[in-house]
């Protein structure tokens, strides 16, 4: 035993246990974080290739030929699946979270080293398993990432219901348990791996999401698990949990009496804190950068995480939102709406607590602080069509448009995708100890910032045109012809969108290997993980154990020599 | 009568590596999980050990939350009958192996006491394995029941028990799609089975570390989350067995 060993795995030698098969968090991280980095771009493409069939239906596509409609929701489904599973799920919380959650309290590992391993593993087999539906005879599922019933229950019901639906039920399942696996050991970790002097209060408010982000999917994806091992003992066993009495292609189905609401309940259940699991973590990194790059504390720092705190509570009890349209009495549906737009007010809450960060503050223009920035208006933007949604008397006639794509892909994809890209430009220094370039930071986040306005804006004004989602045709409906020039300019805008990805993805390599190398606090920033090395050692600290004296957010403290406090630093000046 | 003075306090003063000992201004963080330097941090791994089983153990609490609404949306719900045109209830009771969920209602219990003898066996051994080290000093035959061994035969006899109420009700004609009511009696005694096969799994790796000379505190972490695991599976059984008989 060495003497100074005070991490639970000591550093391991080989190439398989070092970068493949690693106990590390951070290498688990950077795992997640490149699983995710491979998703995006497949799941980028195949909304490319809705786009150019939306305008150009008759138009040869490479490897799929011409789009039938039943490949048109093939690309919806896989579209929605991959982005909201493998991308929205899988990088802010498994990544950054597993990167940086224990760093951030002072812990040399998570609690559960082996565990967070499993984790990584049982998504990546999720994963493989998600794509093979692509390969197999019928090609992927049509019933989009709700899998509704009893669309989805059936293996008669179309191309792709068959084996395409059961791999991907199987990779939801998988995917479940992975996240479960990782919910239990970012829980237990932020609850006893915190370094002394590290409370609660004083955890930056990255763990703050992180640690509520895991709550939400501790409750949330064993609700998942359970419907989809009934759609599974439906489609294979000949159960009737949500297919009831009915024919598909004149036959009947030997189903009867089950009920497809009950999928859809069991399933928002799990799929309404699934947005705030996407979306949170963004939060955490959103207000850890404006707070940095202000270079003033977080404007009210409690109010923050109890607005978190109650927007997870809150989005347990709003699922029903999702299904004013399929059905619903009055009442639940006025019970629903008004607790999906009492939600508002702690989004409102962190809104305006960014904006009080950012006012007088000294702000210095990185690439991180300005897709903080396009966080929150993207939030802002996306956030307000929300209570339009949350209410039944708008929601029956916008709910099969354009205008709830809209809306969502504002708030929890593509402000998400800004958290993500806050959170790389921000870390990138700290993980791979090199600067990315600024310049191409900065031409990167300005044509995705009016891109994705400009791809997502205007599916608002379709949807209150008339456009319906996930047709595969919009040429042939007479009343849409008006829309055309705004259809083609959002393909166009996406196209040119998808291209500026190249650039961040160029930026990214290119800086990890000849990148200026960074010191190990370029951001001057006081979190714990800018007090150690750049990249960190194996136990994240060199065998020191921080001690921690200050809050998380000590910027232009009066007084102190610097305009900002460590959270290691003495207490001189801190108490407040 | 010489009776035994002890000249150390029973009650130690916690050392330096208390919780509160000596932190710095404003307290509350966790020790960081960091053992002293050369020696594994069993105490340390214990804690993390329960607390992540009572973490885990929501998420399958949710998973029968889920179910049971299921199961009671599912007994409510009407369906269309295209012989009379009319709309009836599809739900027909399964009449339930009632007396023999009673005796693996026994046995899961027995199993519930056997597994809390051999965490708390496991537990004086590791208290009392630095004195035994002491030279010349002797704590007595201690007798080592073999509870870990019980707790797996009687285990592994719940899921007997199990099989024989499947295998009575799949004779009287009532199989996993024959109505909903059966579905879900196989479903809920059917994921119960696989979870309690679960806690086998790791009683059966506890009981390896033994043949695989682990060191002793090592397989008491195992074994004390494993109890508390088995003890859970216990009540959802019993919830289960009267979601069953008193809900159809």
């Amino acid at each position: 035993m060495v003497a100074q060993e005070s991490h639970a795995h000591s550093a391991p030698q080989g190439f398989i246990r070092k970068y493949v098969f690693s106990l590390d968090h951070k290498v688990i991280g950077l795992q997640y974080y490149f699983l995710a980095l491979t998703a995006v771009f497949v799941g980028m493409a195949l909304s490319l290739l809705m786009r150019i069939h939306l305008i150009w239906p008759m138009a040869i596509l490479p490897l799929l030929g011409e789009i039938k409609p039943e490949t048109y929701l093939s690309l919806v489904t896989m579209h929605g699946t991959i982005m909201v599973f493998f991308v929205l799920t899988t990088a802010p919380q498994g990544g950054f979270g597993n990167y940086f959650l224990p760093i951030q309290i002072g812990a040399p590992d998570m609690a559960f080293p082996v565990l967070n391993m499993l984790s990584f593993w049982t998504t990546f087999l999720a994963y493989l398993v998600m794509l093979a539906a692509f390969f197999v005879v019928g090609g992927a599922p049509l019933h989009g990432w709700t899998g509704y019933a009893p669309l989805s229950a059936l293996q008669s019901a179309g191309p792709g219901e068959g084996l395409g639906a059961d791999l991907w039920i199987t990779s939801i399942a998988l995917f479940c348990v992975a996240s479960l696996m990782g919910a239990l050991n970012f829980i237990t970790t932020t609850l006893d791996m915190r370094a002394r002097g590290m409370s609660m209060w004083r955890m930056p408010l990255t763990c703050w999401s992180w640690f509520i982000t895991a709550i939400l999917g501790l409750l949330a994806f064993g609700v998942l698990l359970s419907a989809g091992i009934l759609l599974l003992m439906d489609r294979n066993i000949g159960t009737s949990f949500f297919v009831p009495l009915g024919t598909v292609n004149g036959q009947l189905t030997g189903h009867k009496g089950g009920s497809p609401l009950l999928w859809q309940h069991l399933f928002w259940f799990f799929g309404h804190p699934e947005v705030y699991i996407a979306i949170l973590p963004g939060m955490g990194v959103a207000s850890q950068v404006l707070s940095t790059f202000s270079r003033k504390p977080i404007f009210g720092y409690k109010a923050m995480v109890y607005a978190m705190l109650s927007i997870g509570l809150l989005g347990f009890m709003v699922w029903g939102h999702h299904m004013f349209m399929s059905g619903m009495s009055p009442y639940s549906a006025f019970a629903f709406s008004v607790m999906t737009m009492a939600i508002g007010v702690p989004s409102a809450i962190k809104t305006f607590n960014w904006l009080g960060t950012l006012h007088k503050g000294r702000i210095r223009f990185h690439s991180p602080m300005l897709f903080a920035i396009g966080f929150v208006s993207l939030f802002v933007s996306g956030g307000l069509s929300g209570p339009f949604l949350a209410q039944p008397a708008l929601d029956i006639p916008l709910h099969d448009t354009a205008f709830v794509p809209g809306h969502f892909h504002l708030i929890m994809g593509v402000a998400a995708i800004f958290g993500i890209f806050a959170a790389t430009y921000y870390w990138f220094p700290k993980m791979f100890g090199r600067m990315m370039n600024e310049r191409l930071a900065r031409i990167h986040f300005f044509f995705t910032l009016i891109g994705t306005y400009a791809v997502f804006m205007p599916m608002h004004y379709l949807g209150l045109a008339g456009q319906p989602r996930r047709y595969s045709q919009l040429t042939e409906l007479k009343y849409l012809h008006p829309l055309l020039p705004l259809n083609t300019f959002m393909t166009y805008a996406a196209i040119i969108t998808v291209a500026a990805q190249l650039i961040f993805l160029f930026n990214l390599f290119w800086s990890m290997f000849k990148g200026p190398k960074a010191s190990d606090n370029p951001w001057e920033a006081t979190t714990l993980e800018w007090t150690t090395a750049t990249p960190p050692p194996h136990d994240n600290f060199a065998g020191r154990t921080p001690v921690v004296n200050n809050g998380p957010y000590e910027y232009s403290v009066p007084g102190a020599p610097r305009d900002y406090v460590m959270q290691t630093d003495p207490a001189t000046v801190a108490a407040h | 009568m010489a009776s035994f003075t002890p000249t150390v306090p029973a009650h130690h003063p916690t050392t330096s590596r208390g919780k509160r000992a000596d932190l710095p201004p404003v307290a509350g963080g966790g020790d960081g999980g960091r053992p002293d330097p050369g020696s594994p941090d069993y105490g340390g791994r214990l804690r993390r050990a329960r607390l992540g089983m009572a973490v885990a153990l929501t998420p399958i609490a949710m998973l029968f939350v889920a179910f049971t609404s299921a199961y009671i949306v599912r007994q409510g719900l009407p369906t269309f009958d295209p012989n009379t045109n009319k709309v009836v209830h599809d739900w027909i009771p399964v009449p339930l192996p009632t007396i023999l969920f009673l005796i693996n209602t026994c046995v899961l219990l027995l199993s519930s006491v056997t597994i809390e003898f051999a965490r708390r066996q496991l537990a004086r051994q590791v208290a009392l394995e630095p004195v035994q080290s002491i030279p010349g000093v002797s704590l007595g035959r201690e007798r080592k029941f073999p509870w870990l061994a019980l707790t797996i035969v009687l285990g592994f006899s719940f899921l007997g028990g199990q099989w024989l109420a499947w295998s009575d009700l799949a004779e009287r004609g009532f199989y996993v799609a024959t109505g909903p009511s059966s579905s879900f009696v196989y479903l809920l005694t059917g994921t119960h089975a696989v979870h309690l096969f679960g806690g086998i799994i790791a009683l059966l790796v506890a009981g390896l570390s033994v043949v695989l000379n682990r060191p002793l505190p090592s397989r008491r972490i195992v074994v004390d989350v494993t109890a508390w695991y088995w003890h859970f599976m216990a009540l959802l059984w019993i919830y289960i067995l009267a979601l069953l008989e008193f809900a159809h």
